[in-house]
Formats: structure tokens, sequence, C-alpha cells
């Protein structure tokens, strides 16, 4: 019997044990989303009167957004990323759906060979091919424009290899049917399989969109024109000439701007996201 | 009608193609070419010859190997700490029930956030001022000890807020991986080492581990590929002259060389690209063979 | 409309050198009449599946030709042939709801054939009356059971108004019971719309009891055509013998010799009219009549009572079955003397096939 209370007790104890740690780790997560948010609302006296950095304000303060759009482009980062952002996104699902209907649902001589060598591409690091591409993009004068921006972001292997994995789960039984009745294989695809890998789709539009808005070396070798800044490198910039002086709770509204998309997508879409990654294994 | 076939087929893939061929087949033959090319002139557009002294002037350059030797100490320190705390953090959320899937998705938020913006957040609270010592140092000063400026102080402070920043960006994709893979584990077995009286540690070290022994292997060889990639946090925190902070990674050195505003030298830059890929390579290799030993799948 | 296959014949080459590939479907012949329910009928593997596909389009022939009426439709495309199919597996697409389903083919109309949504509706509220499923429309088809996506993969198939239904294996994934109601609504629906239907099956009392003609395949070749009674009275080979009809027939080893039909070496038969020659002996179930001085002696294994008859399972040292079956009505009595029952048999119900070509020897009674 007592033997028996030592190992709920013991169980318990360990239990809180577990509970504290995720605490401490969960804290650790969101801490600087808190410290970046509470900065982004002290004053710029305020902020800098204090020697001890207090955490939490009683007198928070909108200015320092504004300033984050009036003094720096931000707005205009912000609008060239989501142009970015968009175009790219559609792009990349218009290739990829057409290229993972073909292996997934076409036959057509050759196809093994170069699905096999698609696959042999996911191998190869973005690090090696990017020098060619800048130097590329600048031979055909598409730095500090959109073109050059977008046209090397658009194709993900990985993305043709995870959509054409799930549509070729789709049963065969379905396209002999729609043959019958003389769909088209534009038409197939359009009204059948794309509306059955929805989910499948919609994760990977997601991803792409997260990687869009987080790039930064891509842009930064592209563009030296502000005009053509994305958020990665407006905040870079904002860091180094900033607000004419080191105005750290600006800076941190910046960060919240461009942080907050990012949160909203993630918190409306957690599960996909999270699946999505899990099942690609991809590392961001 | 067969080679219409063909042709159908074919044209579906043609964007794909297109863009791969242009942006990734082509530069992986030209990034080899480049590397051997000598003085080679971005303006001109012309060179002198062949040769391997853009190797040897890379493996020449300081920087370089200052970056060589930050990239090398940041792969060794954050692949298994940030491992082992994932696996750690991952049993935890294992054993609970309530409040579990509220931790997965808390944990999981610095996947989504840009590196660069986040980065900016730890940068301040490392940092020393002339007003204020920063959040860390006022709790470093609370237990007694000494303010560090982490940020433009002494390399390995420096060096500190890079691991400490990099291994909190990598932890939720390992963490989602593990837990996971630990999800994925027969609950039978636990119930079968239960009956036979195991206890948690041996149950975790005969069973758990042995089962996800896999998924750790794969964190581990893509913890090092990642972690030789390092680059945008480290421009985070010390801004993009990252060869006068000492803080250079080999990526950083790469785009450094390329982006200067003479029009660069793709040549040096390719031959360090190429230098990091044999790296990474050797070390990926390493770990698959390691791996074949230890992984019981 | 009636279809006409001629030298229909499909090969499917061979993966690598030492493999001569398949032929699924061997010079089929066959003029199919207008307004007919055929059953395409055979084992598993035997080219059935690829013959609905020949005549769907799906597939293109190695050499033949297909004719719908007089028109030659060899080299015409699926959609344009006027077909409806039914999968084995419905094929309905997942995320489409019942009467989305059956108006999609509708929906693929171009030209001339382009009907307003209104027509589209009415046609396909028609088809959905047809088959009894106007309850159902605004589901999805995981919201519903086997036998209800049945219905909705025939009624879209049947929304055009094809001029000939296929369906493959239309009640093997239903319960038993589901398909014994299926069957009667697949005949039902067949007469109502007078179209030419074609079910492939290889479940032969599902092609016998409502097939207005059957057709029994093995191994790419047509092996009979004719009416389920026909073909099940006077097979032309030892494999429709033994493939139609439930308990399956009951094969002895035998020979005839000087007007006698022998088994072992009991003359179980008078007969005249055929030569000498070692042939196979097949027995209808019904056909034993169990006698004390019957000439076929066997060794006898059980008796199951199944009500209005009786099972009497036995062995043969001439056969190479474990079980033979004789029915015979509940009121005659079967007694085994020291573990062997003897039989008289019918000669109606008595086929004799040669060993050699396993071909029909036909004989009459003495």
């Amino acid at each position: 019997m007592s033997n028996k209370n030592n190992g709920r007790t013991a169980n318990a104890l360990f239990k809180t044990g577990v509970y504290f740690g995720l605490i401490v780790w969960a804290l650790i997560v969101l801490f600087p989303f808190y410290w970046m948010l509470l900065t982004s609302v002290k004053s710029y006296g305020a902020y800098n009167a204090e020697s001890v950095p207090a955490f939490f304000t009683l007198t928070p303060t909108f200015e320092n957004y504004v300033y984050a759009f009036t003094e720096v482009p931000l707005a205009k980062y912000f609008l060239n990323t989501l142009i970015y952002t968009l175009v790219t996104t559609f792009l990349m699902v218009v290739v990829t759906v057409l290229a993972a209907f073909a292996f997934a649902r076409l036959n057509f001589r050759g196809k093994n060979l170069m699905f096999t060598l698609f696959l042999a591409l996911m191998m190869i690091p973005y690090e090696l091919v990017i020098i060619t591409n800048f130097v590329t993009i600048k031979k055909l004068g598409m730095d500090n424009t959109f073109s050059g921006l977008i046209l090397p972001s658009v194709t993900s292997v990985f993305y043709i290899y995870l959509l054409r994995e799930n549509f070729a789960q789709i049963p065969d039984q379905l396209y002999y049917a729609a043959k019958v009745d003389g769909t088209t294989d534009l038409k197939y695809l359009r009204r059948v399989m794309m509306p059955i890998s929805k989910p499948t789709i919609v994760t990977i539009v997601i991803l792409k969109i997260i990687e869009c808005w987080n790039s930064y070396v891509w842009p930064r070798l592209i563009t030296s024109d502000q005009n053509f800044y994305l958020v990665s490198n407006g905040i870079q910039k904002i860091r180094e000439e900033g607000f004419g002086r080191e105005n750290i709770p600006a800076m941190m509204a910046a960060v919240v701007v461009v942080s907050v998309p990012l949160i909203v997508l993630f918190l409306v879409f957690h599960k996909r996201i999270m699946e999505g990654v899990s099942r690609g294994g991809i590392k961001g | 009608m067969m080679e219409k076939r063909d042709l159908k087929g074919w044209l579906y893939l043609l964007p794909a193609m297109l863009f791969l061929g242009v942006f990734m087949v082509y530069p992986l033959v030209d990034v080899f070419i480049y590397s051997f090319e000598e003085e080679f002139n971005f303006a001109s557009q012309s060179f002198k010859g062949y040769g391997l002294n853009n190797y040897s002037f890379v493996l020449r350059d300081p920087f370089f190997m200052q970056a060589v030797k930050n990239t090398f100490i940041l792969v060794i320190i954050t692949v298994p700490l940030s491992t082992a705390i994932a696996l750690l953090i991952s049993l935890g959320l294992s054993s609970i029930k309530p409040l579990k899937r509220l931790f997965q998705t808390l944990y999981f938020l610095p996947y989504v956030t840009n590196t660069l913006a986040v980065g900016l957040v730890f940068m301040i609270l490392f940092k020393k001022t002339p007003v204020s010592d920063g959040l860390v140092n006022v709790l470093i000063k609370w237990f007694g000890g000494e303010a560090v400026d982490f940020i433009d102080g002494p390399y390995w402070a420096k060096m500190l807020v890079m691991c400490v920043y990099t291994i909190w960006v990598v932890m939720p994709f390992k963490i989602l991986i593990l837990t996971s893979a630990l999800a994925s584990v027969n609950e039978d077995y636990y119930k079968a080492a239960k009956m036979d009286g195991t206890s948690k540690l041996r149950t975790f070290r005969k069973i758990t581990l042995p089962m996800i022994s896999p998924m750790i292997f794969y964190l581990v060889i893509t913890g090092f590929i990642g972690a030789f990639k390092a680059y945008s946090d480290a421009v985070a925190l010390f801004g993009t002259n990252l060869n006068a902070a000492e803080m250079n990674t080999i990526v950083g050195y790469v785009y450094d060389v390329l982006y200067t505003d003479g029009g660069g030298y793709p040549s040096y830059a390719s031959a360090a690209a190429i230098i990091l890929f044999v790296i990474v390579l050797t070390i990926t290799v390493i770990n698959l063979l390691v791996s074949r030993k230890h992984v019981h799948y | 409309m009636k279809v006409v296959l001629e030298n229909l014949t499909k090969k499917f080459p061979g993966r690598s050198k030492k493999d001569p590939g398949v032929t699924a479907v061997n010079n089929f012949n066959i003029e199919i009449p207008d307004g007919k329910l055929i059953g395409l009928l055979g084992p598993s593997g035997c080219g059935k599946s690829t013959a609905l596909n020949l005549l769907s389009g799906l597939l293109a022939p190695t050499s033949g030709k297909i004719y719908f009426g007089d028109e030659d439709v060899t080299d015409v495309q699926p959609e344009k042939r006027g077909i409806g199919l039914v999968f084995q597996n419905y094929a309905l697409y997942p995320h489409l709801t019942v009467i989305e389903n059956i108006l999609f083919p509708l929906e693929n109309l171009k030209g001339d054939e382009k009907l307003s949504r209104d027509e589209m509706m009415k046609k396909a509220m028609e088809a959905a009356k047809l088959v009894q499923i106007e309850s159902l429309l605004s589901r999805k088809p995981k919201e519903l059971s086997g036998g209800q996506q049945q219905r909705v993969a025939i009624a879209r198939a049947l929304v055009k108004m094809p001029r000939l239904l296929l369906l493959d294996e239309p009640l093997s994934n239903l319960d038993a019971r589901l398909r014994l109601q299926t069957r009667e609504e697949i005949s039902r629906i067949q007469k109502e719309t007078g179209i030419t239907t074609i079910f492939v099956t290889h479940d032969q009392e599902e092609a016998m009891s409502i097939s207005d003609l059957i057709i029994v395949t093995k191994d790419g070749v047509i092996q009979q055509v004719g009416k389920p009674q026909d073909v099940y009275d006077n097979p032309t080979n030892l494999f429709v013998a033994e493939f139609l009809g439930t308990p399956q027939i009951n094969t002895f080893e035998g020979e005839i010799r000087d007007n006698k039909l022998y088994i072992g070496d009991e003359a179980v038969l008078n007969i005249k009219g055929a030569e000498n020659q070692k042939v196979y002996v097949a027995v209808r179930p019904e056909a034993f009549i169990p006698a004390e001085n019957g000439p076929l002696s066997c060794k006898f294994k059980a008796l199951e009572v199944m009500g209005r008859d009786i099972s009497v399972v036995f062995s043969s040292e001439f056969s190479d079955r474990k079980a033979l079956r004789a029915i015979i009505g509940a009121d005659v009595k079967v007694e085994p003397k020291d573990g062997v029952v003897r039989f008289f048999v019918r000669s109606q119900k008595t086929e004799v096939f040669n060993r050699d070509t396993k071909e029909r020897v036909y004989y009459e009674e003495a």
C-alpha cells in the first residue's frame, strides 16, 4: 500500500518537473516576441532612460509605429514583399501543378529518366547555384527589377515531388471515367485532381509564402535600389542606417509589423503548416 | 498518336524544365567553370586562363579561414546541443496529455518568423549600450556576474550569442520531427515493457531510443547541413559587415566576395562555394556511414 | 445498337526478352444484338476487363475492328463513342456531390451538343430518378453506402443516354444481400432504357441470372456464346461445363468403349453415335439418382441437409476432386453401405468431353 503511494508521489513529482521544464521552454520561445512588442510601445525617451529594462510599461505609445511608416519606407518594403510573395507563389503553383500532373498522370517517353533527374536536383544546395544566377540576372540587366527577384525563386523541386506523390494516390479509374465522359486532361486536372489534392496544394502555398516572406540572401544580392527592398533587407537597412539615430523602439515597431503577417498565417494554418513540414521533413 | 502523347507530357513539364534549366542546371555547371577561370573581370566578362588560383586565393584569405573556423565552432556546438535539448523537450511533450497540443504549437512558432527580424530582438537583449547593459547582462549581474558586451565585445561572447540564437531558430523543426517520431512508436512496446517491470530509463534506452534513432540521425544530418549554411542569423545579430565583427560564416564569405560594389568576384565566390559543398558532402557521407552502424533499421 | 467485334486482338508486350507478353484478348468475333443485357463471364485474369476497355476506347486494339451499328469505331476516342462506363470501384469524384457527379459528363459537351443549365439539370434528374437516388443528390460519395454509390455511378454513365453501357464487375464490391437486389436493379434499368448493356463478371451465378446472353471467356479466348440456359445445358467444352453452375459439375475420368460409357470398370450409360476414346465424364449434381444397384460406386463422406434438398458429399478414385456433390430431393433416402454410395446417372445432364482436346463429345442415349 505504501509502495503504491510512493509510486504515485514519484509520478506526480515527475509530472510537475516535466511541466516546469516545458513552461520554461515556452517562455524562452515566447519571450523575444513579448520583448519586441513591449519595446515597440515604449517611447524613445522612456526606453533610453531605463538603465535596467522594465518588464512592462504603463504608458504604451504608438508613436513608434508612426515613425516606422513615416521615417523609413516600411510601407514600400511591405508592398514589395507582398508583390514578390504573391507572384512567386502563384507562378510556383502553376509550374508545380503542371509538372506534378505530367509525372503522376501522363505517359511519355523519357518520363522516368526525367523524374530521376528532378529528384537528383533536390540535393543541390542553393549556395552553389546562386552565384551564376547572380551573374545571369546582372548580365540580363534584371537587377533591381521584380523579374530579377522572382524568376530564380519560382521552382522548388521538393514541392513538385510532394504534389506528384499526392496526385499519384488518386485512383486511375477517376481518370478513365473522366476520359469516357470526354474530359480533357487540363480540365481533369483543374476540376478533379486539384480539388482532391487541395490540402497538399494549400500546404505548399503556405510554405512557399513563408519562404518568400523571409527570403533575405537573394534579394540582398540583386537589389541595391531601396525601391525594390523586401522586408528582410528593409529591416537590415533600418538597423544600420535606421532613424537617423539608434531608435530601438521604432526598430522594434518595424520588426513587429514585419512579423505579424506570418504569425497570423501561422495561427490560422498551424495544423497545415506543421503537418506539411513534418511530412516533408524539410528544413526552413 | 503515340508521339502526340509524348509531346503533351513534355509540354506540361516545359515550364518546370525551363526554370530549373536556367536557374539550377546551368548554374551548377557554370559554378565549376567559374571556379577555375582566373582573374575574371566582371565588367569585360573576360578571364586570363584556367587554373587553381581561385582556390589557393580563397584558402589563403584570412577572412575565409576565420569564416571556416566560426562555422565549424557553430556546427560543433549547436548541432549536438540542439538535438539533445529537442529530444528532452519532445520526451517531455510525449509524456503529458493536457496542454500538449498548445505547447507543440507554441514551440513551432519560431519556424515561421523572419530570422532577420527576431535576430534584432536577440541583439537588443544581449547588447550593452552606454545607457543600459541590456536584459541579459542585468540577469547576469543579479547572479553576481560581470556584464559583457555580447554584440561588440569579446569573441567568445559573440560566438555564444550566435549559438544561442541558432539553437533557438532550429529548435522548432527538431521538436516537431522528434515528437512525431515518438508518437509513431507503437504503444504496445511500452505496455509490454511495463508488464516486464522495466524502469523508465531502461525503457528509454532500450526501446524508445533505438526506435527513433533513424529520425535522430536524420536530424543530425540535416542539422549539420543547415548549420554549415548559417548566415542570416549572423547578419541579424552583427550586421552586414561580418568580417569586421570577426563573425563571418562560409556562406557569408561567399556572398561578401560576390557582392561588392565593383561587381564582385564570382570566381572566388565559386571556389569558396565549392569548398563548402565538399565539406558538407564529406560530413554527410561520414554521418551516413556512422548511422549505418548505429541506426537499428 | 448492335455491336460487332471482328478479329479483335489485344497483346500486351512483355517487359523483357524472356517474357513473351500476354494476349489478353485473342481474336474475338462476336455480334452483340441490340438492346440486350450481355454478361461477359470468365475467371479472373481472363481478359474481360481488357475487352471492356477496348470497347470503351480506353485501350487501342493490336488488331481487329469494333463496329457500333454500322460505324467503325476502332480509332474513335472514348468520348466520341457514346458509351457509358461504370467502374468496379465506381470512380465517383470524391469532392463533388451526387448531383455534381451526374452533371459532370454533361458539362463536357461542346458545340452543337452543348446544353443549357436547365436542360442539364433536367437530364441529371431523369437519370437520378431512373436509379432512384433523388433523395441523395446533395451528399458526397463517402456519405453513401456501396449500393448507393453504385447507383450514382450508373446514373452518371447513363446521363448522356449512351448507345452502349459497360459495367465492370458491377456487383463485386457489394455484400451478398445488396448483390441480389442490385442485379435485379441493373436488369430493370436496362429494360427501361433499352440500352445495349455489357457487364463483366467472374461470378457465373450473377451472369446466369440476369443476362439475355452470356459470353464465356478463358485466357483471352471466347469459349462459348449463348443464352444462359443453353450454355449451361450444352457446354461446348469441359471448361465451360465446370465454370457454370453451383455446386460445380462433377468430373470423372472415363472411357467410351463399344457404345458404353465407363467410369472405371463400370458402364454408367449405354450410348450410341460416339467413337471409342478416353473421355472426361461431367455429371451435374442434380443428375445423380442414388440406388443400391447403381453402377457408379463412390466413397461416401457426408450428408448435408438443406431443407428442400439434400446434398450428398462423396469422392471417387476416378476424380481428382476431394469432394463431389449430388443434389437430391429431401424425400429420397440415401443409405450408404460400408461407406459406399451407389448412383445411376441421367444422360441429359451428363456431358462427355474428349480427354485430350477437352471438347464436347456428342452422343445419344441408347
